[in-house]
């Protein structure tokens, strides 16, 4: 009679290897230059943290309406406190900044929206990229239904910041791909068009492109015929930022086996279908860290548009810094800056990696 | 009288051809890959497709549905030909279905996904009745348990009986293989080949790139033996493997059946 093969059973590992006590050992005292990188690791936190609580926390004044008012040693956070508004607003009429805040809990509710099951996700996605456009530009502009017209050259901080960055983005990604496909078609003259543009645009830097936009461009319009300076800076923002975005969804591109194409193809799918159902739904999921990274390149050249005469955070930080009240209060400034810039891109960062989790599908088996 | 002889006796009894190649040439860059290939293949008929590597077998059956581009002679293909018109070249891939040697499914959709992909977006079938003849079709090639699962999830043979379902799924008139166990564990080969031989009793038009000698001789209606990108030889399994007529066919033979 022959003998049955019975697998042994699986046992759980020892308990050595798992709990915090062996997590410390493993990673922070597993060898004499370990503890040694450790100890010294410590000893940095402990010279540079308890200085910045001291200085940001507890000995910060956080009210008064002049420089004068903070007589503590740690950080004037009075100086933002009172500016505040104009941080967020800009020149935009303190009492139409509603508006902004109206159009802003809208977007947030309707992307919300998204994880509600019993919406179509492709009307929302409708009413998300051409409607709420259309509202959020006369909710900024004004001029009809009675609300007062702010001009585009009053629009600045945080607002325009968002506002710079998320328009970039949004209108970006898709010329982005488009041009991604194209340098990779087979057609001639459309790959020439999308080489020649992503080349002449990785070429040049983003400020040349926006004094192009601000002071070339209406020297070549005929008289009368003068577009929206916001307009021209975002119209370079996005080109600019389509053609790195354009290479790193070539990137992803390029990575899909040749034969997803051949499945897709032997399939009888037409290439747009094949495109949009079979590659850049892989393509695209591959370059997640490359494409976030673009956007927050973006998100942070925005600040650019303060050399064109555009009052965003950074800008409107500087110039609030010039303020003879305030004289002295630099720092603070710039610290408060880098926070509200760091909140948004490590947002983005994270959101991203979210995005992966739920797009892994187990491609590599573990 | 087995399936297959009854499969014979109906092919001879004069159905029509279905896939032809006059004189087709193939070159990669200066390398001349397919030499005057002539070859028709009747409705119904099983044919295996066999020989050394880069003898322009797996790119002769890829020309049948254009994955490949022949520079010169013509391929019908029902009737209708393969050049650049991309009309003809979509109605046959509609009606061709194709398992490649890595399996290629689509490894961000479901299994069911990959399934319904083409009736949908080709055939235009809804969604409810492209996912009622997918589990039809996974039912058949045994994983319909697997339905709701990603690609990377299953093992290579189940990946090959799905992607053999997915080709199903279009209806297809022709089945073409490209070396469907080539890159399977010895173990996973038999559940591929036993689902493509019950494909074959159903009397399916086949075309098999395959090194599985056993499995050309109990399906094949004729085996096609290729080197240097010419057919030497094309006969019955039995004439082909007990007296081949060409030495070239008679020392492949002895290379891959003698080990």
């Amino acid at each position: 009679m022959a003998i049955v093969f019975k697998p042994s059973p699986s046992l759980p590992p020892p308990s050595t290897s798992v709990g915090a006590v062996a997590w410390i050992r493993q990673n922070l005292l597993s060898s004499p230059l370990n503890i040694i990188l450790t100890m010294l690791s410590l000893y940095i936190m402990y010279l540079t943290i308890p200085p910045l609580i001291e200085w940001g926390i507890i000995n910060a004044t956080w009210t008064g309406s002049s420089r004068a008012a903070c007589t503590g040693t740690g950080a004037c956070w009075a100086f933002v406190n009172t500016r505040f508004d104009q941080f967020m607003y800009g020149l935009y009429p303190s009492e139409e900044t509603w508006r902004v805040n109206l159009a802003a809990i809208l977007i947030v509710l309707l992307v919300g929206m998204f994880s509600i099951k019993m919406i179509s996700k492709l009307y929302l996605s409708i009413t998300i990229t051409i409607i709420y456009p259309i509202v959020a530009y006369f909710l900024f502009a004004g001029g009809i239904f009675g609300l007062e017209p702010v001009e585009t050259s009053r629009w600045g901080g945080l607002f325009l910041t968002v506002l710079l960055g998320t328009i970039g983005i949004v209108a970006s990604f898709p010329l982005g791909i488009l041009l991604a496909l194209g340098r990779r078609s087979n057609m001639p003259i459309a790959k020439s068009i999308c080489i020649i543009f992503i080349e002449t645009i990785r070429a040049v830097p983003l400020i040349t492109i926006m004094f192009m936009a601000s002071v070339m461009i209406p020297l070549f319009l005929p008289d009368g015929l003068n577009f929206n300076k916001l307009l021209r800076v975002l119209i370079g923002i996005t080109l600019f930022s389509a053609a790195y975005m354009a290479e790193v969804i070539r990137g992803g591109l390029q990575a899909i086996p040749k034969g997803q194409y051949e499945a897709a193809d032997a399939m009888g799918l037409t290439y747009w279908k094949s495109m949009i159902l079979v590659i850049l739904p892989q393509a695209l999921k591959l370059v997640i860290p490359g494409i976030v990274n673009t956007f927050i390149g973006l998100f942070k050249d925005t600040t650019l548009v303060y050399i064109v005469g555009m009052f965003d955070l950074l800008g409107i930080i500087q110039l609030a810094n010039h303020d003879t009240k305030w004289l002295g209060t630099t720092i603070e400034g710039y610290v408060f800056a880098a926070f509200v810039y760091w909140i948004f891109c490590f947002g983005m960062s994270r959101y991203s990696m979210a995005i992966e989790r739920k797009l892994e599908t187990g491609h590599k088996r573990n | 009288m087995t399936d297959t002889n009854m499969a014979r006796a109906h092919l001879e009894a004069g159905e029509s051809t279905i896939i032809e190649f006059n004189d087709v040439n193939k070159w990669y860059g200066d390398f001349h890959v397919l030499k005057n290939i002539n070859f028709s293949i009747k409705k119904g008929e099983r044919i295996v497709v066999c020989g050394p590597s880069g003898s322009g077998k797996s790119t002769m059956i890829r020309c049948i549905n254009r994955l490949e581009e022949h520079q010169k002679g013509t391929i019908l293909v029902d009737g209708i030909e393969m050049n650049n018109n991309l009309k003809n070249i979509e109605t046959i891939r509609k009606d061709v279905g194709m398992v490649f040697q890595h399996f290629n499914l689509f490894p961000h959709l479901t299994i069911l996904e990959n399934l319904t992909l083409a009736p949908i977006w080709v055939r235009k079938t809804p969604k409810k009745e492209a996912e009622e003849m997918a589990m039809h079709y996974l039912e058949r090639v045994k994983i319909a348990n697997q339905a709701l699962k990603y690609p990377g999830q299953l093992s290579g043979g189940q990946q090959q009986r799905v992607a053999i379902a997915r080709g199903l799924c279009m209806q297809p008139r022709i089945m073409l293989f490209d070396e469907p166990t080539s890159a399977l564990d010895p173990e996973m080969i038999k559940e591929v080949l036993d689902t493509m031989i019950e494909l074959a009793e159903e009397g399916m038009t086949m075309v098999c790139v395959t090194h599985e000698m056993g499995f050309a001789k109990t399906v094949a209606d004729r085996v096609v033996f290729m080197d240097a990108g010419e057919i030497v030889e094309a006969n019955e399994p039995h004439t082909f493997f007990d007296n081949p007529q060409h030495d070239r066919t008679q020392a492949f033979l002895s290379q891959i059946l003698n080990h």
